[in-house]
């Protein structure tokens, strides 16, 4: 199984859901996840699954509700503006503790937008896009193999913790192939008393009237799963940070930009290495914070106006200056202007 | 064995204890309609019901079975997730006028043009009961409404949407049929195109799908006997009663 295949971003999560034991997958076309959709119509019929094209992308995040109720691991895909219309059910999901993943690879917004890769979409994804007190975790690739190998953990992450799992990986991760190790299966079980469908009379609802502190409970009892992921899922990757006088801190596609940029200084004598965020939602405050300890600035690089920069601020909590350097609309920042960047603060 | 014999009893799938609905109100009529129905054709462990968003949202609190609550509208969307991983289960979507003809009514076309093995409850009271009254799709012209204060107007917002009528242009449905729960012999044939809906689900048939006209006495302002009269003698002649599709597959 370690063979490596080339394979678009798009289809190496498509197969690593199906490793991953998915059999039920609903989805609506739009560019550019549509290798996704296509990639499980003709798949899934193979292993048995069901593949359902559905009339909207909230009539196919409902179906995904009713498969994942019924017990079964369950999921769907889109970009930005699909994702828009996701938001109610994922809220839904979110209240009634129902486990799937949703994968967002997003493209240049607001409204229509363009197609082009973009990360316009931070906010959304790792704030809620959809109404009421929940989280939902949110894992960013950075190449294909993270975006199979990291669609195979959402998996067992959403069984786990009973969470919607996002994964959100931009455009240009969606459509670039890479050689991709296909995953192996992880063959974790887990417990799915609740569902409904298995002799249980069970009910799967998110409607608490009653009593009058019961949705407050309720609340309590996803904050403490919510409190527990934050403890358990912090994931992020670390380069050259050890004598960096400058830290870059960027994730997906303009993280692997900052890693070349990161080459390019040191060849020129700058000490300067990256921080890049992995899971997003819990974002990795803590790691953040320690490893910038002695640092001069942190650079943070976005395909957007600056959204994770919120997150890296809240996680050095004022101790050494965030600067900023984005683009937003679909476009890509160069190496060289992170460069120029960071050789303006010699 | 007594000498007593047991002639009517309370349905098995029905759960014990009191529904919220107002007098005169029809739910709990389908809803035990339902229950008898799965009860004699031994369903009961294997039914599961996807409630709506509306006055019947709290449908499975009155149910021994499986229940499944949708978001506003995505019945039909939930039932078809739950159907194609649970195939030899019994998914019923019951739905009122606003979660069915307005904000589901992608759902509502779709699931029955794909011909989804389910089977659809659609209370039709021509009022957004829950909610305090408003207009439905199903509202009559000239009712009058909380968001229609002087009468549905045709001009302004539309007739009232007949949803048989528009699924019989769908060549998927294999049952389509109108019944009302406004009075006995009705009522009794509410119960035969619900167990008949219901049944062809158990055979793999398809998609079935029963409109009952309902009443809503409290947001219609009219008493619980001139609700069923009003019922009568305004909506069943623009929504006549009667068989629309009896496909043999």
């Amino acid at each position: 199984m370690s063979k490596k295949i080339l394979m678009k971003g798009n289809e190496a999560a498509a197969e690593a859901a199906i490793i991953a034991g998915c059999r039920y997958y609903f989805g609506y076309p739009i560019t550019p996840q549509n290798e996704i959709p296509e990639y499980m119509s003709k798949r899934l019929p193979e292993v048995g699954g069901t593949f359902i094209q559905a009339e909207s992308e909230t009539a196919a995040i409902n179906m995904v509700f009713g498969a994942s109720a019924s017990g079964a691991r369950s999921m769907t895909s889109s970009s930005s503006p699909g994702i828009s219309l996701k938001q109610e059910g994922i809220s839904y999901l979110a209240a009634a503790q129902l486990p799937c993943v949703v994968i967002d690879i997003t493209r240049g917004g607001p409204g229509l937008g363009n197609i082009a890769g973009s990360q316009g979409d931070y906010f959304q994804a790792t704030r809620g896009g959809g109404h009421g007190d929940y989280r939902v975790i949110v894992l960013a690739p950075a190449n294909c193999q993270e975006l199979a190998d990291l669609t195979l953990k959402a998996f067992d992450l959403a069984d786990e913790y009973r969470m919607v799992v996002m994964i959100l990986a931009d455009g240009f991760l969606g459509q670039m192939s890479e050689p991709v190790v296909l995953p192996e299966p992880t063959n974790k079980v887990f417990n799915k008393d609740w569902a409904v469908g298995i002799g249980k009379k069970n009910k799967v609802a998110s409607l608490i009237l009653s009593p009058e502190d019961g949705l407050t409970k309720h609340n309590y009892v996803l904050k403490e799963i919510y409190d527990r992921v934050e403890e358990d899922v912090r994931l992020y990757e670390e380069y050259k940070l050890d004598d960096a006088e400058y830290m870059l801190c960027a994730y997906g596609s303009s993280a692997r930009i900052c890693k070349q940029a990161v080459e390019e200084l040191r060849s020129k004598g700058v000490k300067v290495g990256y921080f890049r965020p992995i899971s997003l939602w819990p974002f990795p405050y803590k790691e953040l914070k320690a490893l910038s300890v002695g640092k001069k600035k942190i650079l943070t690089v976005e395909m957007s106006l600056g959204q994770m920069i919120e997150d890296v601020k809240l996680a050095v909590e004022g101790s050494i200056p965030v600067d900023f350097y984005g683009i937003p609309g679909g476009m890509i920042p160069t190496p060289e202007a992170i460069e120029e960047r960071v050789l303006s603060y010699e | 064995m007594s000498s007593e014999e047991i002639i009517y009893q309370k349905a098995t799938s029905m759960s014990q204890g009191e529904t919220h609905y107002c007098p005169g109100c029809t739910h709990g009529t389908v809803h035990k309609l339902i229950a008898e129905c799965l009860d004699e054709i031994n369903m009961v462990d294997d039914a599961i019901v996807i409630a709506p968003v509306g006055c019947a949202v709290l449908i499975y609190d009155y149910f021994q079975i499986d229940g499944v609550e949708a978001a506003h509208g995505r019945a039909p969307a939930v039932a078809t997730g739950v159907k194609r991983v649970h195939p030899d289960k019994m998914v019923i979507s019951y739905q009122g006028d606003g979660d069915l003809l307005a904000i589901g009514m992608a759902e509502t076309i779709h699931a029955a043009n794909r011909g989804e093995n389910i089977t659809v409850i659609f209370v039709n009271n021509a009022i957004y009961g829950m909610t305090g009254g408003q207009m439905a799709p199903t509202t009559m012209v000239g009712q009058k409404t909380t968001t229609t204060p002087s009468g549905r107007q045709p001009d302004d917002v539309g007739l009232p949407i007949r949803a048989c009528e528009l699924l019989n242009t769908l060549e998927r449905p294999v049952y389509i049929e109108r019944v009302s729960c406004h009075n006995s012999p009705n009522i009794l044939k509410a119960k035969k195109a619900i167990k008949k809906a219901l049944l062809n689900q158990k055979e793999g048939k398809g998609y079935s799908f029963v409109e009952v006209l309902a009443t809503c006495p409290t947001n219609w302002g009219l008493s619980p006997k001139k609700s069923y009269d009003w019922l009568e003698e305004t909506m069943i002649p623009y929504y006549p009663l009667g068989n629309f599709r009896d496909k043999e597959v």
